[in-house]
């Protein structure tokens, strides 16, 4: 009998036919990045129907893009961890950490800027193995791991800073390798910095490592179901640990951004990096549940969360509602993961 | 007297206090499929995890064509051309079908791409991946950039033993192959099986459904209380037979214990 339905294919009347709703929920499924891309072209515009011509104005665009640089860098690594089913906890403090090491050991320390800069990439990636070695070796949650961090990096921080706040001119000046990334490009009225170039030169890198090379491929794998992707052959501890150096990496390149935006180096800079990196990913579609998303759906929602941002405070609008949006975006977007994920369930 | 492709000798695997597998031999010859079948606790599991890389035994020696072989991590009898599709498939859901038939096995581009870039051949994998599952006659997966999840489960499962097929060059093994499927899927899968052997492949297929093991095996390997009970030809003892075999209630002569090959 068996022999014979090998042969046999099933009646067309069978055959499931897609309504409306399933048809989206596929295309999402293949396309995670359409309903962010969708959200941030319907509020630019809403915006600049409320903005009183001042949001779509280029310099005010160039601000935006400034003020976003940094955050943006930082989603990088947070999208690599969050593809591994892990969260990243730490990235602005170990990020405020590195930068004042950078800094302090070129004002106090006396460094040359390039040792400094290497010093605190190389930390950097030390922390990120640290937490990858606690995820791996010790088999503790992403999570607690770098809620751990959060607070060590800030202490040390602090302890290490002196509460100081270091300034530009001690650091080099603008043209200095320090303040890099606070160098202006002027096209027309639209201003933007070489730390705005720089985030999105890394963005490239690394949308193509992750879609175009075997250990992206291995990222996701080991995100999406760990024991599977071991039997088919993946080292999946060596993965996660090289994940987490890489955002180590990532700190380190951000703490050099961050440099050349405050134009100033302290413990205080840059406050909502944290939570604000997991809001770009998740709003950017990427699945908290791991092995899905992708990393151009990060930077869309970091703009995103720029474009309420400002777009809300020129509308006039009190600054506590768009906390309120951004609340509101996290939980439509997790709810709409949670309906895609079902695909085909 | 044609020699077996894969052997186990004295496999012993204990757990603290329990003994898994005690002292089991195992033959698997060119061409055949060899069913092991046992109850619950025989076995079964740990001699296919020594088989497939996944455990290693306590003692005994295993060995491929004759020669020993150490098997350390699944990737070891990967190399030595041994695959197995496990009962999870170990696929990755939310991954495309050409993704994960060469997960950990990608092919880098040519040229400065795949040397400098590393750059992976997606158009290449994409093409075997494709051509892979149509050698096992599965013409119903059109698109290979499908995400594993949007598929069947007879097509998840047609999408591992085609990675299997396409990468084991000895041995496949199958563990409980059709056990989330329904008949009609089961009956493809089965047909699959005999399409591996018929391209020359010896299937081991690891299953509790009596029916369709005596309906596709050339012979059927009986584990019991972590050791060989004996080995048995569909046509040589029925269904009932080889269950009290697996419970004890009966036993095989012993010139059957070491049952050789069995022509076709």
């Amino acid at each position: 009998m068996s022999s014979d339905t090998a042969v046999l294919s099933a009646d067309p009347e069978f055959e499931h036919r897609r309504g409306g709703l399933e048809k989206i929920q596929h295309l999402l499924h293949r396309s995670p990045v359409l309903s962010p891309l969708a959200v941030l072209v319907l509020s630019s515009l809403v915006f600049t129907l409320l903005g009183k011509g001042r949001f779509q104005d280029p310099s005010s665009i160039g601000t935006m893009l400034q003020a976003t640089a940094v955050m943006a860098t930082l989603a990088i690594g947070q999208t690599l961890i969050i593809l591994t089913a892990g969260v990243d906890l730490s990235v602005g403090t170990a990020m405020l950490l590195t930068h004042l090491v950078m800094a302090r050991q070129v004002f106090v320390g006396g460094w040359p800027p390039i040792v400094a800069m290497g010093v605190g990439v190389v930390l950097a990636m030390l922390m990120g193995l640290f937490h990858g070695w606690l995820v791996t070796k010790v088999a503790l949650p992403a999570f607690i791991v770098t809620l751990g961090t959060f607070y060590i990096y800030q202490s040390l921080g602090n302890v290490y800073g002196k509460a100081q706040t270091i300034d530009s001119k001690d650091l080099g000046g603008p043209r200095g390798l320090l303040m890099f990334m606070s160098r202006e490009i002027n096209l027309g009225s639209f201003t933007i910095n070489t730390g705005v170039v720089f985030a999105l030169l890394l963005y490239v890198i690394f949308a193509f490592v992750l879609a175009k090379t075997a250990w992206g491929r291995h990222v996701y794998a080991t995100g999406d179901d760990r024991e599977a992707a071991r039997l088919a052959g993946v080292d999946t501890r060596r993965v996660l640990l090289s994940v987490y150096v890489v955002a180590g990496l990532i700190y380190g390149l951000g703490a050099w951004v961050q440099l050349g935006r405050s134009q100033n180096a302290s413990m205080n800079g840059a406050a909502d990096v944290n939570l604000q990196s997991i809001t770009a990913v998740v709003i950017g579609g990427t699945s908290l549940f791991g092995g899905r998303g992708r990393l151009w759906g990060t930077l869309i929602g970091a703009l995103i969360v720029a474009v309420f941002d400002r777009g809300l405070s020129l509308a006039g609008v009190d600054q506590n509602y768009k906390n309120l949006a951004i609340g509101l975006l996290i939980l439509v977007a997790v709810a709409l993961d949670q309906w895609i994920r079902k695909v085909g369930k | 007297m044609t020699e077996p492709i894969l052997q186990g000798h004295g496999l012993t695997k204990r757990f603290g206090r329990v003994t898994a597998l005690d002292s089991a031999d195992f033959e698997l010859y060119p061409g055949e499929v060899l069913a092991v079948i046992g109850d619950n606790g025989a076995g079964k599991s740990s001699l296919i995890k020594c088989l497939s890389g996944a455990m290693m035994p306590d003692e005994g020696q295993i060995l491929l064509e004759g020669q020993p072989v150490t098997f350390r991590r699944p990737q070891d009898a990967q190399a030595a051309g041994i695959e197995t599709v496990y009962q999870t498939l170990a696929v990755a859901p939310a991954l495309d079908i050409a993704t994960n038939m060469f997960l950990g096995r990608e092919r880098r581009r040519s040229g400065p791409l795949g040397s400098i870039l590393r750059m992976v051949d997606d158009g290449g994998m994409r093409r075997d991946a494709k051509k892979a599952l149509d050698d096992l006659g599965i013409g119903t997966l059109q698109d290979i950039t499908q995400a594993v999840e949007t598929l069947s489960g007879g097509q998840r499962q047609a999408v591992a033993v085609a990675r299997a097929a396409a990468f084991g060059s000895k041995v496949i093994i199958l563990d409980e192959p059709t056990a989330a499927l329904g008949v009609k899927e089961s009956g493809q899968v089965l047909q699959m099986i005999r399409d591996l052997r018929d391209r020359g492949l010896p299937v081991i297929l690891i299953s509790h459904n009596m029916p369709q093991v005596f309906e596709v095996a050339d012979r059927i390997h009986i584990q019991r209380l972590g050791r060989r009970a004996g080995v048995v030809t569909p046509s040589s003892v029925s269904i009932t037979d080889a269950v009290a075999v697996m419970t004890g209630a009966l036993q095989i002569n012993p010139e059957h214990e070491h049952l050789g090959p069995v022509l076709r």
